[in-house]
């Protein structure tokens, strides 16, 4: 194993102990395994100590001169609380030996010195210590970790519209659940010219900060193409091309991207590998879109997205969701699937978008129950009114 | 979750269980590539037991076969549950990696 030597400071007043320790640990001195260090009393092992900043053991006297052992103990923390102590006590002084131990000693060897069993005490210690550091490093890593979720929990968060467009005639309303461990969801809504809206949800393939990166990424490129393009298939397109580029961690991102156009209620859509959504009727029934083909967005180069035209009649609700709806499981390990989505609505057609949203979210947690959740759960809704305003088709 | 692997040749068959989802995507996907080996030509997943796949389950498979089109093998998986086809259909991943009805016919399509 290539590491540095383990640094092993000697506490003792006795001058012959420093030739006696080097010669009886010469092998290990040797090979690069320790570096001895001396200090002959309490005060010069702290100065060693904040000296030297990287010591990983002590082995210390009790009796010496300015500051005796025990003292030492008990201010050995305050340099690094990971040092670990090994004490030389007169043999059967059990007094001294319980004090020291109280005062974190790791453990204790007696005199006379049996240096056979001082080095498999030094090398238990050093094994103690090392299991220690490991115990710390995960630790700190799951502190980055954490640190992470909430940056990408932020993330997510704040590029989510919370206000939403409204007409005359129709009404926007969505929504997001992050699961615990942040998935990659996001939705959004775009203005477009001739009061054309334009509505994309969407699901990133990943989990964590770097979903959360291609989420934005995701998001921008979308608005962009959203606006620059004649239709939902050339946007997809686009994005399409934009986020192939230098994905090697092959991260891809599910889109369903439709246009409203208020002045007709036709809705043109694609999709780039995302459920299909539902459009309910005023009656509580509802269709599934047809699927058009399409390929989660980021993985192949080069592919057309077809779009398809289908028109929302007053009082039709178009409901788009991921697929923590639809896959949110109860303690029996059911989903919720489709067929119950469905039913939600057969029960009680919405008459608002907001109500619509409200209802997927409702009907979901009351299936899962207790169950953890595992997945963003997020739901858009688009509403035209029954008792649409006359307007005249463009 | 948890796979099983069974080797003829340069063919090598793993099957997956029950589900893969965010949380052992990783290590449905470190097993595989642990399973494979350099000498493989052909990778089938077997997915007649596995219900349920997670966006983050069909990145791992992904991931997996641009590992080995880097070693010049191929990757397909066969026998789909019901609904797991059907997440391959939405997802569009049924376009970018080859599916088969059965094993038979992938080892067939294959030339394994």
């Amino acid at each position: 194993m290539l590491q540095r030597p383990y640094k092993i400071l000697v506490v003792d007043d006795e001058p012959d102990i420093q030739p006696l320790f080097m010669q009886r640990m010469r092998r290990d001195i040797r090979s690069g395994r320790y570096e001895l260090l001396f200090a002959g009393n309490g005060v010069e092992a702290m100065e060693r100590l904040i000296s030297e900043r990287d010591i990983d053991m002590v082995v210390t006297d009790i009796n010496m001169p300015e500051m005796d052992g025990l003292t030492l103990l008990n201010q050995i923390p305050s340099v690094d609380p990971n040092i670990r102590s090994v004490i030389i006590s007169a043999y059967g002084d059990m007094k001294n030996i319980r004090t020291a131990m109280n005062r974190g000693a790791f453990d204790f060897v007696t005199k006379p010195l049996d240096f056979d069993d001082l080095q498999v005490t030094i090398d238990r210690t050093l094994r103690h210590l090392e299991e220690w550091r490991e115990v710390l490093s995960s630790r700190d890593k799951l502190v980055v970790l954490q640190n992470e979720l909430e940056i990408a929990r932020q993330m997510q968060q704040s590029i989510l519209p919370t206000q939403f467009p409204q007409g005359a005639d129709y009404a926007v309303y969505a929504s997001m659940e992050p699961a615990r461990d942040v998935g990659g969801d996001f939705y959004d809504v775009v203005r477009l010219d001739d009061g054309r809206l334009g509505l994309a949800i969407a699901d990133v393939s990943d989990k964590g900060v770097p979903a959360a990166l291609m989420m934005m990424s995701c998001r921008t490129l979308l608005k962009g193409a959203a606006i620059g393009s004649r239709g939902p298939g050339e946007a997809l397109v686009e994005v399409n091309e934009l986020l192939h580029n230098d994905n090697e961690a092959a991260i891809f991102v599910t889109v369903f991207y439709v246009v409203y156009d208020p002045a007709t209620g036709q809705l043109t859509y694609a999709n780039g590998g995302h459920n299909p959504p539902l459009v309910v009727h005023a009656d509580g029934s509802s269709d599934i879109l047809p699927l058009t083909d399409g390929i989660a967005l980021g993985l192949v180069p080069g592919i057309e997205y077809r779009q398809n035209t289908v028109a929302l009649a007053p009082g039709d609700t178009a409901v788009l969701y991921t697929d923590g709806v639809t896959e949110a499981m109860n303690g029996e390990g059911e989903f919720f699937g489709t067929e119950r989505l469905q039913a939600t609505f057969a029960s009680a057609p919405p008459t608002d978008a907001r109500e619509a949203n409200e209802a997927v979210f409702r009907a979901v947690h009351s299936f899962v129950g207790d169950t953890p959740q595992s997945d963003d759960i997020t739901c858009l809704a688009l509403y035209r009114s029954k008792a649409g305003a006359a307007r005249p088709a463009r | 979750m948890g796979i099983k692997t069974e080797r003829t040749g340069t063919t090598l068959v793993a099957t997956a269980e029950e589900r893969v989802d965010g949380a052992n995507a990783r290590e449905f996907q470190n097993d595989l590539e642990q399973a494979i080996e350099e000498s493989d030509r052909t990778v089938i997943l077997d997915l007649k037991q596995l219900f349920y796949i997670s966006s983050a389950g069909l990145r791992a498979i992904l991931l997996t076969a641009k590992g080995l089109e880097r070693q010049q093998a191929k990757l397909a998986v066969c026998s789909l549950s019901d609904p797991v086809r059907g997440i391959f259909e939405i997802s569009g991943f049924d376009k970018i990696i080859p599916v088969h009805p059965t094993l038979g016919e992938a080892i067939t399509a294959l030339g394994g």
